[in-house]
């Protein structure tokens, strides 16, 4: 196996996780609700699987996929709700995920632009709509407007072009391509209506 | 311009199930506690370091300070109901359309997802020399940096203000004055007390440090609509920079029932003007019992503007007031003003 610098990133996050988090077990455990603080190590359902994790009481939501996760394609933009580029769905709603502490999304259901393909890989009827249209110029803000219009797409799932620029205006982007961006999921919400 | 630093400084952080709960948090932490409604404002203060609380109070486990439900013939909402929420919610759409439109010109969709009807009306001003920490009025200090002869004050206090000049920024608030909403809040002692959404809002001459009548240890658990305003003739609009993310520049709010053409009854509230919510009571006293057209609207107009007091860069406030009440009484059709 070739040693990828990613690959050996992400080793060495995990291999901090789970040190910090055996220490975590020889403290007194305590209760997680009430009037205790809460405690650090916690489970959290993301991309339909359950992830043990260590997290920080001040840590957003953010900063555990993409450093303790390694969950990168979720992208922090500006940090300050203001950009949309970390917008993740929990429980099929887009927030940003920059502005919620992992504390606040305890046992609830968490995806991210890489989970959203099915299975063997296959695509997401939005994400063939990008590919098709060739959506994106830079695409730092690809992976939050695709999570902010699957979840407007559950809500409405024939959108016209204007309904979905509203549903998808919590997302900047820099390049300034809007009007292909735009073109791209509208061409996603017609390959979810097929599929 | 706001800095990325890696996370933000430790605090302890609560997750009570039972408003008792985080009173007793809040009473045990005082002045060094902070809550936490849905996060969007509170996190940018943390993140900048501007505020710096020992103990953070995360509401959003409290079942009962959630949701939408019947009250007297009105509505009562959680505070810690989302926008969102509040936007879809039938009884909302029908008969309170106005907070609906409030509601919805608030932030961003996935800001109306996660934020609050509670943390909206209770947020804190956005005057950017308060946000950037720099020791003024509101932050305890004796100076106002944004009412200098150098200071840039272009999104500031028109009315009311007396040292500081900051605005109240909330979208909803105006709507709740309109509606005559009444705010239940649970005092630190345990006792509740309801008070009009009018009172809940204070300016500088009451409290320079807060926007609301919350005392530290205070919650405000839930918003009343009474049948008062209920199904009414309304008007709501917002002027901002972008229609998306930005806070009104100044807004407009009324409620009113007609008799034939003749304004029986109205009520009307501006924002982005003063520190909180104007209700315009000298105008509503105005106008009622006269008919409703372009006659009415200019007298009116021109006497919610008296006694306003522009800064260096906000002057286009008053003709943008002046407009927007007129629009109130009148409807889009009115004629516009130029200066």
């Amino acid at each position: 196996m070739s040693l990828s610098r990613r690959n050996f990133i992400k080793g060495v996050i995990a291999g901090g996780a789970v040190a910090s988090s055996a220490a975590y077990l020889f403290r007194g455990a305590g209760s997680l609700l009430g009037q205790s603080s809460v405690e650090r190590l916690l489970t959290l359902t993301v991309n339909g699987q359950t992830r043990r994790v260590d997290v920080l009481k001040q840590e957003t939501l953010a900063m555990t996929l993409r450093y303790k996760l390694g969950l990168t394609g979720t992208k922090l933009g500006c940090d300050r709700a203001e950009c949309g580029a970390c917008t993740v769905l929990i429980d099929e709603v887009p927030h940003y995920s920059c502005s919620v502490l992992t504390h606040m999304v305890r046992g609830r259901r968490i995806v991210t632009i890489e989970g959203l393909e099915g299975p063997g890989g296959v695509l997401h009827p939005v994400q063939r709509g990008v590919v098709d249209e060739q959506g994106f110029q830079c695409a730092f803000c690809l992976p939050g407007f695709v999570m902010a219009a699957v979840g407007f797409l559950k809500t409405n799932p024939t959108p016209t072009r204007e309904e979905l620029a509203h549903g998808i205006s919590g997302n900047l982007c820099r390049c300034q391509d809007y009007d292909k961006i735009l073109t791209a999921l509208m061409r996603g919400a017609e390959y979810m209506r097929r599929s | 311009m706001a800095v990325i630093r890696d996370v933000m400084p430790a605090f302890e952080l609560f997750q009570p199930t039972s408003v008792e709960d985080a009173q007793a948090v809040l009473n045990r932490y005082g002045a060094d506690a902070w809550v936490l409604a849905g996060g969007l404002d509170s996190l940018d203060w943390l993140k900048d370091r501007i505020k710096r609380p020992q103990a953070v109070v995360d509401l959003g486990a409290i079942a009962a300070l959630k949701g939408i439900r019947p009250w007297q013939g009105g509505l009562e909402i959680g505070a810690m109901t989302t926008l969102t929420e509040v936007v879809r919610h039938p009884v909302v759409r029908e008969e309170y359309s106005i907070l609906l439109e409030a509601a919805e010109a608030a932030a961003s969709p996935q800001i109306r997802n996660q934020g609050t009807i509670g943390g909206n009306v209770s947020q804190d001003t956005r005057c950017w020399y308060y946000r950037a920490g720099w020791p003024c009025y509101r932050a305890g200090g004796n100076i106002c940096y944004a009412d200098t002869p150098e200071a840039i004050n272009r999104e500031h206090a028109i009315l009311g203000a007396d040292r500081c000049v900051a605005v109240n920024p909330s979208d909803t608030a105006p709507a709740l004055v309109a509606l005559d909403a009444q705010m239940v809040i649970r005092a630190a002692d345990g006792g509740e007390r309801v008070v009009a959404a009018e009172d809940y809002f204070v300016g500088p001459d009451i409290n320079i440090t807060r926007m609301t009548i919350l005392e530290p240890g205070d919650i405000l658990t839930a918003i009343r609509l009474p049948r008062t305003w209920a199904g009414a003739q309304f008007y709501f609009e917002k002027i901002r920079d972008r229609q998306v993310w930005d806070f009104a520049l100044v807004s407009v709010a009324s409620a009113m029932v007609l008799n034939g053409s003749m304004i029986e009854r109205i009520r009307l509230a501006v924002n982005g003007v003063a520190a909180r919510p104007l209700r315009l009571r000298a105008v509503e006293a105005l106008v009622a019992g006269r008919p409703r057209n372009e006659a009415t609207a200019v007298v009116a107009a021109n006497l919610a503007i008296e006694g306003a007091q522009p800064l260096r860069f906000n002057a286009y406030k008053v003709p943008l007031m002046r407009n927007l009440v007129k629009r109130a009484i009148r409807g889009v059709e009115a004629a516009t003003w130029t200066s």
